[in-house]
């Protein structure tokens, strides 16, 4: 069993033959302690990168058989996304760090528990809740509802644990999720630290003594732990642990400083998080000042054509701000300060009107009505329509007087600088661009420059989803968050992180592209095996030589690596979800480019109704599976007419039609699975 | 009344001066402060750091609502004189991009209006 309960323990200690991170410092011991990889796991990592740029560098300029690229740059492509995503492998196992146990918790901590909820059943909130209360370490325990239920809110009463519901200030305004509803309790509570639960998420009491003393280093922002699952038979059909992430991953991401947050089963140090919404803050009042002054070059555009009869002072005036509207345009993009950019603007429109202010008052009132409107009942001038792009497009189309334009451009200013009116709190702490504001926010910890770590021992224990459709849903709403945060904040691009956090976090970006890949390597087999078509140039002595050693040691060094944790599973699942992955990579794509929705459920904990084996979830891959042997026997039966191209052509692609319907093949596990408790004959009897 | 000791510049502005480590217990009374000097007329304000050991995320956002709050009333609220800790973080929330920071009350806010 890989669980670290009784494991990781004797796992800290075992220093024999690795490097340890403490190098002879004398005074204070430093605090990331622990040990990184030894040399001689280290030298497996360079061999395996070695292999692997041999083969795929050799496959690209000597094996490719262009003349049918239609498959073979598809099949060298998906080749060329494995080894770099071995490559990323290798790179996060170089720095695993197998943290020393932390010091005990700061003096005088204090620590608030969040379970969060929005429609679980209140029996299992109050479970968690009452396992809460039981936690060592003295803190309060709150229930963050979502779902506003006044039975929970009497559960919760009844046992003394805290209740929250969103505060008035939510009505009418963006609730971003989970996020919103952690920021609307930071809001309502103090402690200096706080741990996240899921609903489902039972904590040992020992778990703040276990992880608090990390904040013993003022940097520190985040300690994130496993996320074990209790409702899960040791077969795992839905592959719901996942013991290589929370283990050898987090421990190499945790070594580059950039193991992340996962939503739960993490402690949060509240400042860090408080810090990160005043950034954001500051983030937005900027974006609304750059758009305030796009707006404004717009309007003063069409109030300089319509100017062109009036009065010269008119025209002067419109010159002046139209110069003023560029200078501050160009002094943002050299980041000077925005208070000095807004109020220098300012005083040059006041300066500018002041000339022709005796001008045509009625429409200038006319122009501003119209902008009052637009708020349609709300005070004019909100951030917020700047923030709408119909709006913008209404106002810059509109024919403007040239004083109304200024009074307009002024007005819009003073709204957009400091209040943010289309949020909920002036500042949202935590991320809330992502369905999985967990990764995000974590980014943008560490991009500004706080730490992590990854506390490797079971403190939580949940429920996994029990049957194959609430998994599905689960998988995929990760996908497009990750995969969202990849095209929003890509990792590559982000100032402050370093080029270790990048990679990290590219890394796991990187690992939802396996859809596409999966599909090539579903595809080249069976289209050799139909109509003969070889898309590289020979199956040689030279392309074996370069590959076969290159899989076989890329697999032993994840053997060595993930040391007995079963990963098989993860494995499987990783090529076998391909319809999910490329579903994901699609509605996050759309999703960010042409602002559609995601259609992002919430997971549900319960189980759900049981009707047939619902076939139809996973019919891309039994369409595969098909394909496959259909694909196998055509060939096989070419081969015995002597009309194939090779023996070892149709041996080595049946192999692979092989590899791909093992792998596959866990779907039917999964379409099968009736949840823990009920025995494989139980589910015979219900078929 | 404020907590704090307040007083007004040759040119017109508030001054407000807390002292010591505005942090989640004190940054409250800042905050109210802030609205009161603001909503009795003062709409220009200089919170003067010159006595202020440390300040935390509460404290800022104390400072954020009193910068709203003046702005909507027509003015500014501008920091004078932040030690080392103050000033270091705003800049890591980035905050010394909002608010203009000097280096006397006098400084802030030079002329009349």
């Amino acid at each position: 069993m890989w669980f670290a309960g009784e494991n990781a323990e004797s796992e800290w200690f075992e220093v024999l033959g690795e490097v340890t991170a403490d190098t002879m410092k004398h005074r204070l011991p430093r605090l990331e302690s622990g040990t990184y990889p030894s040399v001689w796991s280290r030298l497996l990592i360079v061999a395996v990168g070695v292999l692997g740029l041999n083969y795929i560098v050799w496959r690209w300029f000597h094996s490719v058989n262009w003349l049918v690229w239609w498959i073979a740059v598809p099949l060298v492509l998906a080749e060329t996304y494995s080894v770099i995503d071995s490559m990323l492998f290798q790179t996060t196992m170089w720095r695993r760090l197998r943290r020393a146990p932390p010091p005990p918790p700061p003096e005088g901590a204090t620590a608030d528990i969040f379970i969060t909820t929005f429609n679980e059943p209140v029996e299992m909130v109050m479970a968690t809740a009452e396992a809460a209360q039981r936690v060592s370490y003295p803190h309060s325990t709150w229930i963050l509802d979502d779902g506003d239920r006044d039975e929970l809110a009497a559960a919760a009463t009844q046992c003394g644990v805290g209740y929250l519901t969103r505060s008035a200030h939510w009505e009418d305004k963006p609730r971003h999720a989970k996020a919103g509803n952690l920021n609307n309790a930071l809001y309502q509570t103090e402690g200096e630290y706080i741990l996240v639960l899921d609903a489902d998420q039972v904590p040992e009491p020992q778990i703040l003594d276990r992880t608090l003393g990390y904040f013993r280093d003022p940097e520190m922002a985040l300690v994130q732990t496993p996320q074990y699952f209790h409702n899960v038979p040791f077969s795992d059909p839905l592959g719901s642990q996942a013991p290589l992430f929370y283990g050898p991953i987090q421990q190499g991401k945790d070594g580059w400083n950039a193991a992340y947050f996962c939503g739960t089963n993490a402690v949060l140090r509240r400042e860090a998080l408080m810090q990160l919404g005043i950034r954001g803050y500051v983030a937005a009042v900027e974006e609304g000042v750059r758009r305030a002054l796009y707006l404004a070059d717009k309007m003063l555009k069409s109030a300089r054509r319509e100017a062109s009869a009036s009065r010269q002072e008119v025209i002067d005036a419109l010159d002046k701000v139209r110069t003023a509207v560029h200078d501050a345009r160009r002094e943002i993009r050299e980041n000077r300060s925005l208070a000095d950019i807004t109020y220098e603007f300012q005083r040059r429109v006041d300066e500018a009107a002041r000339v022709v202010v005796d001008a045509d008052v009625s429409s200038m009132t006319a122009d501003l009505n119209v902008i009052a409107s637009l708020g349609e009942g709300r005070e004019p001038f909100e951030a917020m329509m700047l923030f709408d792009d119909d709006a913008l497009q209404t106002m810059a189309q509109r024919d403007w007087s040239p004083l109304g334009a200024l009074r307009s451009i002024r007005a819009m200013m003073d709204a957009v600088d400091v209040d943010r009116p289309d949020e909920a709190l002036p500042t949202l702490p935590m991320a809330t661009f992502s369905v999985t504001e967990d990764m995000a926010t974590s980014m943008q910890l560490h991009a500004s420059g706080w730490k992590s770590a990854y506390h490797d021992e079971i403190l939580a224990q949940g429920l996994a989803p029990d049957d194959v459709r609430t998994m599905l849903a689960q998988r995929l709403r990760w996908a497009q968050g990750t995969v969202q945060v990849m095209l929003r904040e890509n990792p590559l691009l982000q100032r402050g992180l370093s080029i270790g956090q990048r990679l990290m976090y590219w890394a796991t970006m990187w690992s939802y592209l396996a859809g596409f890949a999966a599909v090539a390597y579903i595809a080249a087999p069976a289209v050799y095996l139909i109509f003969g078509v070889i898309p590289v140039k020979a199956y040689s002595w030279d392309f074996f030589g370069r590959l076969v050693p290159f899989l076989l040691l890329n697999q032993f060094m994840f053997m060595i690596f993930s040391r007995g944790r079963p990963t098989w599973r993860g494995q499987q699942y990783s090529l076998a979800l391909f319809p999910v992955w490329i579903k994901a990579c699609y509605s996050a794509f759309m999703n960010v480019a042409f602002d559609r929705p995601l259609g992002f459920l919430v997971t549900s904990k319960v189980r759900q109704g049981r009707e047939g084996i619902p076939w139809r979830l996973v019919k891309w891959q039994l369409f595969a599976m098909v394909f496959l042997v259909l694909a196998s026997v055509i060939g096989i039966v070419q081969l015995y007419f002597g009309r194939a191209v090779s023996v070892l052509g149709v041996g080595v692609n049946v192999f692979w039609v092989i590899v791909d319907l093992i792998v596959l093949s866990v779907v039917f596990q999964a379409i099968r699975y009736r949840g823990h408790g009920e025995d494989e004959s139980a589910t015979e009897e219900e078929r | 009344m404020t907590t704090f000791p307040t007083r007004i510049t040759e040119s017109g502005a508030a001054v407000i001066s807390p002292t010591g480590r505005i942090t989640m217990v004190t940054a409250p009374q800042l905050r109210a402060d802030l609205y009161a000097l603001v909503d009795g007329g003062n709409t220009r304000v200089v919170v003067d750091f010159g006595a202020v050991e440390f300040i935390d995320s509460s404290g800022l956002s104390a400072l954020i609502s009193g910068l709203k709050h003046a702005r909507l009333a027509g003015g500014d609220l501008r920091i004078s004189a932040p030690n080392h800790q103050v000033t270091t973080i705003l800049e890591a929330t980035t905050l010394s991009r909002v608010v203009g920071i000097h280096e006397t009350p006098e400084a802030a806010f030079p002329d009349h209006v």
